[in-house]
């Protein structure tokens, strides 16, 4: 190997492994600490993501005189809006909608049962209940649709309109599906023909137990009720899958700009815990990473310090032999720099072996390595070499040799 | 070789000035080897670095050939020490990490410098001095006198016109002194090497052709 200014870097932190581990150890916890947090965090948060995602719907637009009392059945005898609001939100091309699925919903007489009646676009109504999915209904298991993936636009395109005419002639127009509770209470099985003032409908499918409001109600095309209840294009809720980190990003209020005079909800709860573990761990994370890269600082500051001061012998005589200050800098903060590199790949790699021991006790989690994270740790780990060094280093250069040379 | 036109160095101690060169006028010839000699604190260490552009003087004037030394801009003078200048210290100043023929080659890796081949020429200069089987030692696992050596052997790595050595047989029992004296003498009488040596030893200071006695940071006559 031919002997350089980098021979000298390294030859010199080899001689004096000791100390490099100090000055190593307070980088790579702090960034252990950060990559064990974010890893957590972002398995949570696609985890929660998932859950909201399984719930379904989870914003619901509805008119102004609806209740809002229960978020699942407010749309049962709301007063009614036009369907054309779907297209205005489609329009619109706002990110973070997945699905749309308008909705008539009355409360009717079935015989002598009264039965709640909701009319739907069936492919959006799917789209919009995983658990209907894993029925033979669609005959596919639950797609997450809501990954916190960034920049997801509307996914009703054109395609999809095209594919929707074709699932409505899957729900014909005389034809019905009626939730489990219904169909037991009614005996209505597959084939059961059903009455529902003056107009009749073929019960095509009996949707499995859902626990929700849904396994209490009979579904039927949206044209259709429409056309039963004689009230034009009008629907009384459109529920949207939005996604998380859009409804965290202000979705709600664009949607009330573009629709005034509508009451608009979200599943609360679920949401705005959602939001608020994201905020608070982000805001944690911000401090927590501020305090590594000061506290890191001054660690790596102060080992470089004490390197400069043990070496300022050899720095007089470097200087003596006709290495200038140029040299001097390089030769102190390549050294620094190293130790980012190599503080930031420990830091990465203790953090991600931490998160995935202890994420299933701490969270109840199953952590995977986040890749993306190792750029992180390295620029975060040189940004702290760099800043902790910059000053020592500054003072090696401008060292007087005359001073030096006196001292033995 | 050298000029120096009434040179004073003035170092500041806690506000108070201390007087370490006082108006010093010398000439080194090319191809001599001086002895300075004086008292501890006369200044011999200042003026031998002052000669090896590592002190700015406070006043006065000095030329090296041509060239006005502290008026060089910094890169340009650090050029000069390692081209013109080689250094023997008595502490030797080996950087410990590095082998011996590690520290030889540090001048000819210097910034800016494109130096062809510096591992032979560091086993050349070793070998002359009879430290060929000691290349690859640290200086801790080396006796004073190979230290001392090595250190030679890098002062001439780059073919320097002047040595400039202050007090190299300082840390050295007799036997070793004259060992260092008699390279240095040969340096000077084979290669032609311009030495100045500061050295509190008369039996050293007899070995130079020209003497130099500082006394108060003043030349005695
Ligand atoms: N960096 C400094 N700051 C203040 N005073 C200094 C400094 N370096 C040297 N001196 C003073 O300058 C004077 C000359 O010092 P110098 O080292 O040149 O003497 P010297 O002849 O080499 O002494 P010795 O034989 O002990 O090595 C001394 O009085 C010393 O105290
Ligand atoms: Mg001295």
């Amino acid at each position: 190997m031919s002997f350089n200014k980098n021979t000298v870097v390294f030859r010199e932190l080899k001689q004096r492994k000791g100390r490099l581990f100090s000055g190593l150890l307070a980088i790579t916890l702090g960034i252990a600490v950060i990559v064990a947090i974010q890893s957590i965090t972002e398995a949570s948060r696609q985890v929660i993501a998932g859950k909201l995602d399984l719930l379904g719907a989870n914003i619901q637009i509805l008119p102004q005189g609806a209740s809002v009392d229960d978020y699942y059945s407010a749309d049962i005898d709301a007063p009614t809006f036009p369907g054309e609001y779907v297209d205005r939100i489609t329009a619109s091309m706002l990110p973070g909608i997945d699905n749309l699925s308008p909705k008539l919903t009355r409360k009717v007489k079935v015989g002598e049962n009264a039965v709640v009646l909701t009319g739907i676009l069936p492919r959006n109504e799917l789209a919009a209940k995983p658990v209907w999915q894993t029925s033979e209904l669609m005959g596919a298991g639950p797609a997450l649709t809501c990954a916190p993936s960034k920049g997801k636009e509307s996914t009703l395109t054109e395609e999809d309109r095209k594919a929707e005419r074709k699932a409505v002639e899957a729900l014909g127009e005389s034809e019905a599906w009626a939730g489990s509770l219904v169909a037991q209470k009614m005996a209505i099985r597959q084939g059961s023909t059903l009455d529902i003032q003056g107009m009749s409908f073929t019960v095509t499918h009996v949707l499995p137990e859902t626990g929700t409001v849904d396994d209490n109600r009979v579904f039927a095309h949206l044209r259709s009720v429409q056309k039963l209840l004689g009230v034009g294009n009008q629907v009384s809720n459109i529920e949207i899958m939005g996604c998380c980190n859009e409804i965290s990003e202000g979705l709600l209020g664009k949607l009330r700009n573009i629709l005034p005079d509508t009451r608009i909800m979200t599943i609360g709860h679920i949401v705005n815990t959602q939001i608020e573990t994201n905020r608070l761990m982000s805001r944690v994370t911000v401090v927590l990473l501020f305090l590594i890269v000061l506290v890191g600082s001054i660690s790596i500051g102060n080992y470089v310090w004490a390197n400069v001061e043990e070496r300022r012998k050899e720095i007089g005589t470097l200087i003596a032999i006709g290495w200038d200050r140029k040299g001097i800098y390089r030769l102190f903060l390549q050294k620094s720099i190293l130790l980012g590199v190599a503080g930031g790949l420990l830091g990465y790699l203790l953090g991600t072996v931490a998160a995935i021991i202890l994420g299933p006790y701490l969270a109840g989690l199953a952590i995977e390595p986040v890749f993306s994270y190792l750029l992180w740790s390295l620029f975060i780990a040189v940004l702290i070499a760099f800043l902790g060094s910059c000053y020592p280093v500054y003072r090696a250069a401008r060292l007087d040799p005359a001073v030096i040379m006196q001292e033995i | 070789m050298y000029d120096i036109r009434n040179l004073s160095k003035v170092y500041n101690h806690r506000k108070e000035p201390v007087f370490a060169l006082r108006d010093v006028t010398w000439k080194v010839e090319p191809g001599s080897f001086t002895a300075i000699t004086g008292p501890s604190g006369s200044g011999k260490t200042t003026l031998l670095l002052s000669l090896g552009g590592l002190i700015q003087p406070s006043s006065g004037k000095l030329h090296y050939g041509d060239l006005d030394l502290y008026r060089l801009p910094a890169n340009r003078l650090a050029e000069f020490r390692n081209r013109s200048i080689g250094f023997v210290l008595q502490t030797f100043n080996l950087v410990p990490y590095l082998s011996a023929l590690e520290n030889v080659m540090l001048p000819m890796i210097a910034p800016g410098r494109k130096g062809s081949n510096p591992a032979d020429r560091a086993t050349s200069l070793l070998g002359d001095l009879g430290l060929s089987d000691r290349m690859d030692f640290l200086p801790r696992e080396l006796s004073v006198g190979q230290q001392q050596r090595v250190a030679i052997a890098r002062a001439l790595a780059n073919d320097p016109d002047v040595i400039l050595a202050d007090e190299p047989t300082g840390n050295l029992d007799p036997a070793l002194s004259d060992e260092i004296l008699n390279i240095l003498e040969k340096l000077n009488a084979e290669q032609g090497k311009t030495i100045v040596m500061v050295t509190h030893s008369p039996r050293a200071a007899g070995r130079a052709g020209t003497a130099l006695k500082l006394a108060e940071g003043r030349i005695e006559a």
